[in-house]
């Protein structure tokens, strides 16, 4: 009987979410959900989504509140076949516990982050699921591993997920010994060392994507495979007053617009992020590493990898935002046609430069399609 | 890595990393040490409060202990200062002003322009202020106003752990004197702070809660009772943009002013005695601004006009509470 | 031309006489500019007084640091700021050393280690202290010197500084010129010691007396104390006894003086005076040397003035600069 009723839980975004607000139930009791459809709108302290439905059905009962806030795998609301009887929901929601997350709490009751050190550099990274296929996500100019929230735990229901900060972003070390595509690559090379994980599938996001190609070019027995989302490297052009926005803003007013640049959605800019971005340019060291970066991305757009990566034959995905407005999406639709069926692509509208956040649940299902 | 860390900490840590970074960053005050010449442990005290604890361990030779001697001691992180250390000074108490006040406000505030711009003082005063621990009339004043009066000093008090690290590493940095309050209620207060060093800039405050009925300004340990006034409003259905003015001197005008023009209403929260303080500078400074954004009378909450009490009966009506600024705010609509 | 006695050279003496007359001619002159009315604010001269700022600063060097009292110019000046800068300020002109911002009372010259004037009194003592503190991190024997009068002496700062000086073990000096008078009241009545050695010794350093109109008393005294400093030996009090032979400030009718008192005095205990006497005296310098030095002297001093005069003043847009390095 249970299989019948599909519960709505308060996700997990991130390694650090503990508790959701939600803001708003998007539909209405009774109402049929198709999969896919936005069923709650979700605020934390890092960002502001959607909770989709991941089966199709009735949404029995909105348990959750609007303005309330809940525990991650909190019961928000039940879906079920509108056969199901009223009372087989009511004892559902009634014995529904949060799980013990007991899997969670082995690998460390302490934080979630992990830290060690790759040449010489303290390196934060994440550590989740476990599997003999691992999965590396690697984010891009000015990011963190905090822009896979949306995407960590979805991965490692089926992989081993690695993810990290690169040097000079995050909590890593705030300098950059080498400060170039083939520098970094050489990083996450050594990272991988440092974990102890052969190889890995790689998944670049932006100037993370160049440093995933460049890792096939260098190193290609430590690719199993690449993902490129809105990656740069597949073309010259990329947003350069986006750099020198994020570079010059000095405050939240002025960080504002230029983070918005990269949604679609603009109204996913709360104030928490445009904070969370502001402090991390705070620190010292970052400002430097910042200017090196971009001087280093405008030169180093000039290169294309995409050729490489087409005669390296690793099974390659390309993800993009329709909306993306750093790094044009024509670089996918020019890569889709130069490989032909070399190479997966896939588009997806209503979405920018960080589309793994924008359609997060689409970017997840695409991705596990693509790892197998 | 950022984790969870007390106020005080939050500032034993900005001293620890800017003495670290820079050896002409000196710290200095009675029992910044506490031990100095005396029998027992060398570092006995670390600070009345215990904030400059385990510095002394770290970087014996740059805190020293001074005697019971405002004016010479601070006078003396002033000259040094002038001759190219970066002295933080601590003046225990803000109420022991009146003994050394010749030579931060008269000196250290005006050797900048006296001199015709050569000399350059970047002195860091760090000093005790405000209620709520029954220390009575001369140990729990709030004379933030007074220091951001002179022109020539800078008036810095953050509310909160994050903030107060950025801002003292910001203050040590900073090549002007520097006057830096920290509350002395607030120091058990816990945070998120990186243990990277981070600045924040002065004149930059920051906009604690967002909401379109009314603003409410504050300050040091006031924000606390505007943000919980904030959701008692909310649930009576009044959104309020909660600001925290973290520095008085600059001051950042342009936020305040940002946010009266959307709601027009503002309610000015400051522990202070209510003539010539911080809450009457930002209300003229409005009225005269924004003056056709405001739709009703500008609200100040603040201590009365009396010394601080010892009584706690007293002094829990002396300090402005949850209550007195949702009241003020109610005044508004 | 006969041995040198002195404990310095025929040129370091020539030096020294120009110095003081320099001082002497320039405060005599502001004196008369200040009573045409052309000299804002107000002044405090030096005269008289040249033989102990001089007797001082002819030990030290560029980086030792000085802060000095309201009555600043005679410091200044034997400290090397600029004469035709220093008039420039008086006169509250943009090319005065302080943009025409500071004045006499405030006048100042970081670059030469002049910390300022002082319009409050006792004020420097402690910025002394903390100049002396930061030589000490730097470690390469540099000194610090406190001026004040009989007056500041009894300042709660400058007693602080003292006990400061000697717990932390400053290289630092507190020298007080103790010209009789603190604006007009009298220092036998103000100070409760008879001796300022006392009040040296009640702070823990050592102290000592000498006549403040005898450069090479002056001299003898102040080298001695400033090596001590400069090797670690700590703080020390020199008291400079002396006559100012102009009243508190420009205006000060006297009148709390003896009749006759600063005739006699001017008269009597002129420093430069004695100082010609001795050395022409041991022929080490002649009359026609010291006349030729003041003739530069007069005419250095005649070119500050006139271009003092001819300066612009500072414009509307001064005002709001430097009050901070950033705002």
């Amino acid at each position: 009987m249970e299989k019948n009723i599909i519960p709505i839980l308060m996700p997990k975004w991130g390694l650090t979410m503990e508790e959701g607000q939600v803001n708003e139930w998007l539909v209405k009791e009774g109402e049929e959900i198709s999969v896919g459809d936005e069923i709650i709108e979700v605020e934390t302290d890092k960002i502001t989504g959607a909770v989709e439905a991941v089966d199709a059905g009735v949404l029995r009962r909105c348990i959750a509140e609007n303005e309330n806030i809940y525990p991650v795998k909190s019961l928000l609301g039940v879906l079920a076949d509108s056969s199901v009887l009223d009372t087989d929901i009511e004892t559902f929601i009634e014995a529904y516990e949060i799980p013990y997350s007991g899997e969670e709490d082995a690998e460390g009751s302490g934080p979630q982050y992990l830290y060690t050190e790759v040449d010489g550099l303290r390196t934060r990274y994440a550590d989740r699921g476990s599997d003999d296929s691992v999965v590396l996500l690697l984010h891009g100019f000015g990011g963190d591993l905090d822009n896979w929230l949306f995407n960590l735990d979805a991965l490692a229901d089926k992989h081993r997920v690695l993810a990290l900060d690169l040097p000079g972003h995050g909590e890593s070390g705030k300098t950059i010994p080498e400060p170039s595509i083939s520098g970094l690559a050489k990083f996450v090379g050594k990272f991988l060392e440092a974990v102890g994980v052969p190889s890995a599938h790689i998944v670049g996001h932006s100037m993370g994507g160049a440093i995933a190609m460049q890792m096939v070019t260098e190193h290609p027995e430590s690719v199993d495979s690449l993902g490129l989302i809105c990656s740069s490297g597949l073309g010259p052009e990329i947003n350069c007053d986006y750099l020198q926005g994020f570079i010059d803003a000095q405050s939240r007013r002025e960080l504002k617009p230029v983070l918005q640049q990269l949604f679609a959605d603009e109204s996913l800019v709360n104030r928490q992020l445009v904070d969370d971005v502001l402090k991390y340019k705070r620190l010292d060291g970052v400002d430097d590493v910042l200017r090196t970066l971009s001087a280093m991305l405008l030169s180093a757009t000039q290169t294309i990898l995409s050729d490489k990566v087409v005669a390296s034959g690793k099974p390659t995905l390309v993800i993009w935002g329709e909306q993306d407005r750093i790094i044009p999406v024509a670089h996918a639709r020019n890569f889709s046609t130069s490989a032909g069926s070399s190479v997966e692509v896939e588009i997806f509208d209503s979405a920018g430069h960080l589309v793994q956040m924008e359609r997060a649940n689409d970017v997840n299902r695409r991705l596990l399609e693509f790892l197998g | 890595m950022a984790r969870t860390i007390s106020f005080k900490e939050a500032i034993n840590e900005a001293l620890d990393q800017e003495m670290t970074r820079d050896p002409s960053v000196i710290v200095m005050g009675e029992d910044s040490i506490g031990g100095t010449g005396s029998p027992g442990e060398d570092d006995a005290w670390g600070g009345p409060m215990g904030v400059t604890k385990g510095l002394y361990g770290k970087h014996g030779n740059q805190i020293m202990d001074t005697p019971l001697s405002e004016s010479a001691y601070i006078g003396a992180a002033i000259g040094a200062a002038a001759c190219g250390m970066r002295p933080v000074a601590e003046l225990m108490f803000i109420d022991f002003m009146g003994v050394c006040f010749d030579q931060i406000y008269n000196q250290a505030a005006k050797f900048k322009y006296m001199f015709g711009g050569k000399a350059e003082t970047p002195v860091v005063i760090r000093t005790m202020v405000g209620a709520g621990i029954n220390a009575a009339s001369q140990h729990s004043q709030m004379l933030t106003s007074i220091f951001t009066h002179i022109p020539g000093l800078k008036v810095v008090c953050p509310s909160n752990p994050y903030d107060a690290k950025g801002l003292l590493i910001q203050s040590i940095r900073d090549n002007d004197p520097v006057i830096f309050c920290e509350h002395k209620s607030l120091y058990g207060v816990e945070g998120e702070v990186s243990e990277e060093s981070y600045v924040i800039p002065f004149a930059e405050a920051n906009v604690m809660r967002d909401g379109e009925d009314v603003t409410i300004v504050a300050y040091g340990m006031m924000v606390g009772k505007a943000m919980d006034a904030a959701k008692t409003l909310a649930k009576e259905g009044v959104e309020c943009d909660v600001i925290d003015l973290r520095t008085l001197s600059p001051i950042d005008m342009e936020t305040v002013l940002e946010s009266v023009e959307n709601t027009g209403r503002l309610v000015v929260v400051d522990e202070a005695n209510p003539r010539c303080n911080i809450a009457t500078d930002v209300s003229a400074q409005v009225a005269q601004q924004a003056f056709k954004s405001l739709k009703a009378q500008i609200e100040m909450v603040t201590a009365p006009h009396t010394p601080v009490p010892f009584a706690s009966t007293l002094e829990d009506i002396y300090i402005p509470s949850n209550d007195s600024v949702a009241i003020a705010v109610r005044k508004t609509l | 031309m006969s041995d040198n006695p002195f404990p310095l050279s025929r040129d370091e003496l020539l030096n020294i006489y120009q110095t003081m007359r320099t001082i002497r001619e320039f405060e005599e002159r502001v004196h008369v500019e200040f009573s045409r009315g052309d000299i804002p604010g107000f002044v405090h001269l030096y005269a008289g007084e040249e033989a102990s700022a001089t007797g001082i600063m002819a030990h030290l060097r560029e980086d030792d640091r000085i802060a000095s009292t309201h009555r600043g110019h005679g410091h200044c000046i034997a400290k090397g700021v600029d004469v035709k800068g220093m008039m420039a300020e008086i006169f509250g002109k943009k090319t005065g050393v302080c943009g025409g911002k500071g004045g006499s009372m405030h006048i100042a010259d970081l670059d030469k280690g002049m910390m300022g004037a002082n319009g409050i009194l006792g004020a420097g003592a402690p910025l002394v202290c903390g100049a002396a503190l930061a030589a000490k991190y730097r470690d390469k024997g540099d000194v610090a010197i406190s001026f004040v009068g009989d007056g500041a002496s009894n300042q709660g700062t400058f007693l602080e500084s003292l006990n400061l000086a000697s717990i932390w073990n400053l290289p630092a000096v507190f020298v007080v010129e103790n010209n009789g008078y603190a604006e007009a009241t009298s220092v036998d009545w103000a100070v409760a010691c008879d001796s300022y050695v006392d009040r040296a010794s009640g702070f823990g350093m050592p102290g000592v007396t000498v006549d403040g109109t005898d450069f090479f008393a002056v001299y003898e005294a102040a080298g001695e104390i400033i090596r001590r400093a400069r090797e670690g030996g700590g703080p020390s009090l020199l008291e400079c006894k002396m006559i100012r032979f102009f009243g508190h400030f420009e205006g000060d009718m006297q009148t709390y003086r003896a009749e006759g008192e600063v005739d006699d005095i001017r008269a009597k205990r002129d420093c430069l005076k004695s100082f010609s006497k001795t050395v022409t005296a041991a022929g080490v310098l002649s009359q026609e040397d010291l006349e030729a030095c003041d003739t530069d002297v007069l005419s250095l001093i005649e070119e500050a003035v006139s271009s003092a005069i001819a300066a612009e003043m500072p414009i509307e847009a001064d005002l709001l600069t430097d009050v901070y390095v950033n705002y």
